[in-house]
């Protein structure tokens, strides 16, 4: 039986390393709130010298928008996660009558208050700087952020599981992985640009339909609810992904005494 | 008759063809302090990673009252607590962060009176907001002692507490854990490498070499029975002629 109160705590410990700590804190904002700055003066010379009509800024900024929460909620999920290997914090966590889906809750309920933060930040820059209304988009709005909250859950899980089975270092493996899917879900450019096989990939990815989507409504005023309801259905499959692979990982850690002696990342 | 506190059963872990523990059987009772001894190597912190559930058993069971650690693992880890010297708390916490961190993952009851008694107890009151990387080993060791007795445990598992303390402190603490084993209804398994303080502290120690237990009885009689002056001679015999000694 999950309980609420062990969850509470891994979010606590959160809050509390942020209340000590202003290099924790920056990066909530600081660097989605240089995109949205970057992005937005981007869309704006765009739309000047593109001289179509066209406004970039729906598009593009919206997408970044979009695309920078997805990272966020990712990052919230691995990044609480990472204070325990930072701390080697495995065997007093692990020892306790914590379960797993308590403590994956608990990375889960830290990510979405992290990742609400920058988004809060993302959407006042957005709006009120750089005009972006996102009554353009309507009610699937809504769906959008579900869908990369879902998916960014997801993957942070994953990046979990692969730094609890391959060591501290292995860290270095999950901060790019926003970075290498970018190219497959079409966040700046429709999934039609990409190779064939490219594209085969990207309808494995619930975030090519967001973006897709995102497009279609701009440019034709039209979204397609029902590919975002695919997007949802494979997000439910990455996530029962993410569940089990995390599960299995933990059980092998405890099996090989991975987990008493992590920082050791040579145990098979 | 209520059951051990901690009652371990043909426990066994290997590793490829290296076995590290084989076939451990012993028991903590009530109001007891039991040494788990031997040398480096010897087996005595995978047994107790196996206790703590973090480290699976090849074969054999663990029952921490009765209740088996591989079926009931969230029942049998929330009246079980550890501190050890090599699992220090998260040094970026404070001593008050880190108690109520740990206080609800163990859902502690009056959680924050219970982390002001044992404030007091451990003499940390001076030290409430202070990040526990900050604090000297001994202060850090009495941190690690009162997250160890947070949940009041019914079996209290300890790895080598004292290492790296200097006398005096390490004098208090056996005596606040000699306190803790009288008073509640729960039991210890210690671990050192100082023969002075198993002497003084435990009511019985399990020599272990190998992964098995090679001798076992009071630490006060035990040298005599095997021809040895002190229990650190034991200890000397145990890990460099251990067949000498099954044979005896």
């Amino acid at each position: 039986m999950v309980s609420l109160r062990p969850t509470f705590a891994i979010v606590l410990r959160q809050f509390y390393l942020m209340q000590g700590s202003p290099v924790r804190v920056l990066p909530l904002f600081a660097w989605v709130a240089i995109d949205m700055i970057t992005w937005g003066f981007m869309t704006k010379y765009l739309n000047a010298v593109s001289g179509s009509g066209f406004n970039f800024v729906p598009s593009l900024l919206g997408a970044v928008l979009l695309w920078d929460f997805f990272v966020r909620v990712m990052q919230g999920v691995t990044t609480a996660f990472f204070e325990d290997v930072w701390s080697r914090n495995f065997l007093n966590i692990f020892a306790t009558p914590l379960s797993i889906p308590e403590y994956v809750g608990g990375l889960v309920l830290s990510s979405i208050a992290t990742a609400s933060v920058g988004l809060i930040v993302m959407l006042v820059l957005a709006t009120t700087v750089f005009g972006l209304s996102f009554l353009v988009y309507g009610l699937l709005l809504i769906p959008y952020l579900l869908v990369l909250f879902l998916f960014g859950i997801s993957l942070g899980v994953i990046g979990c599981g692969i730094v609890l089975r391959f060591g501290p270092a292995s860290e270095w493996l999950i901060w790019p992985i926003p970075a290498l899917i970018s190219p497959l879900v079409g966040v700046f450019y429709p999934l039609s640009t990409l190779p064939a096989w490219m594209r085969y990939l990207s309808r494995l990815l619930p975030p090519s339909y967001v973006f897709e989507n995102l497009r279609s409504i701009v440019l034709k005023r039209s979204g397609s609810p029902y590919a975002l309801l695919w997007g949802v259905a494979l997000d439910l499959a990455f996530i029962l992904l993410a569940s089990w692979f995390f599960s299995h990982i933990y059980h092998h850690a405890v099996r090989t005494g991975l987990i008493a002696r992590y920082s050791a990342e040579s145990l098979s | 008759m209520p059951p051990a506190v901690l009652s371990v059963r043909e426990l066994r872990k290997q590793y490829g063809d290296t076995i590290a523990v084989d076939g451990l059987s012993f028991e903590v009772n009530r109001n007891e302090i039991v040494g788990l001894l031997g040398p480096n190597g010897a087996g005595k912190t995978t047994t107790i990673n196996m206790i703590l559930g973090v480290l699976e058993p090849t074969t054999g069971t663990i029952l921490v009252e009765g209740a088996d650690l591989a079926s009931k693992r969230t029942q049998v880890l929330a009246c079980t607590n550890f501190a050890a010297v090599y699992a220090p708390l998260p040094g970026n916490l404070t001593v008050i962060q880190n108690l109520r961190f740990f206080g609800l993952i163990y859902g502690v009851k009056n959680l924050a009176s219970r982390i002001q008694t044992l404030l007091e107890q451990f003499d940390l009151l001076a030290f409430r907001d202070t990040k526990c990387g900050v604090l000297s080993s001994g202060e850090q060791t009495r941190v690690s002692l009162a997250k160890a007795l947070l949940n009041n445990p019914r079996l209290l598992l300890l790895d080598e507490p004292t290492a790296s303390l200097d006398p005096s402190v390490a004098r208090e603490i056996r005596l606040k854990i000699r306190e803790f084993a009288a008073r509640g209804e729960g039991g210890v398994l210690w671990t050192s490498h100082n023969m002075y303080e198993v002497a003084d502290v435990c009511d019985r120690v399990l020599f272990l070499s190998h992964g098995r237990i090679l001798l076992a009885g009071d630490p006060r009689t035990l040298p005599a029975e095997h021809g040895k002056e002190t229990l650190e001679d034991l200890f000397v015999a145990v890990a460099r002629e251990p067949l000498a000694l099954e044979r005896a």
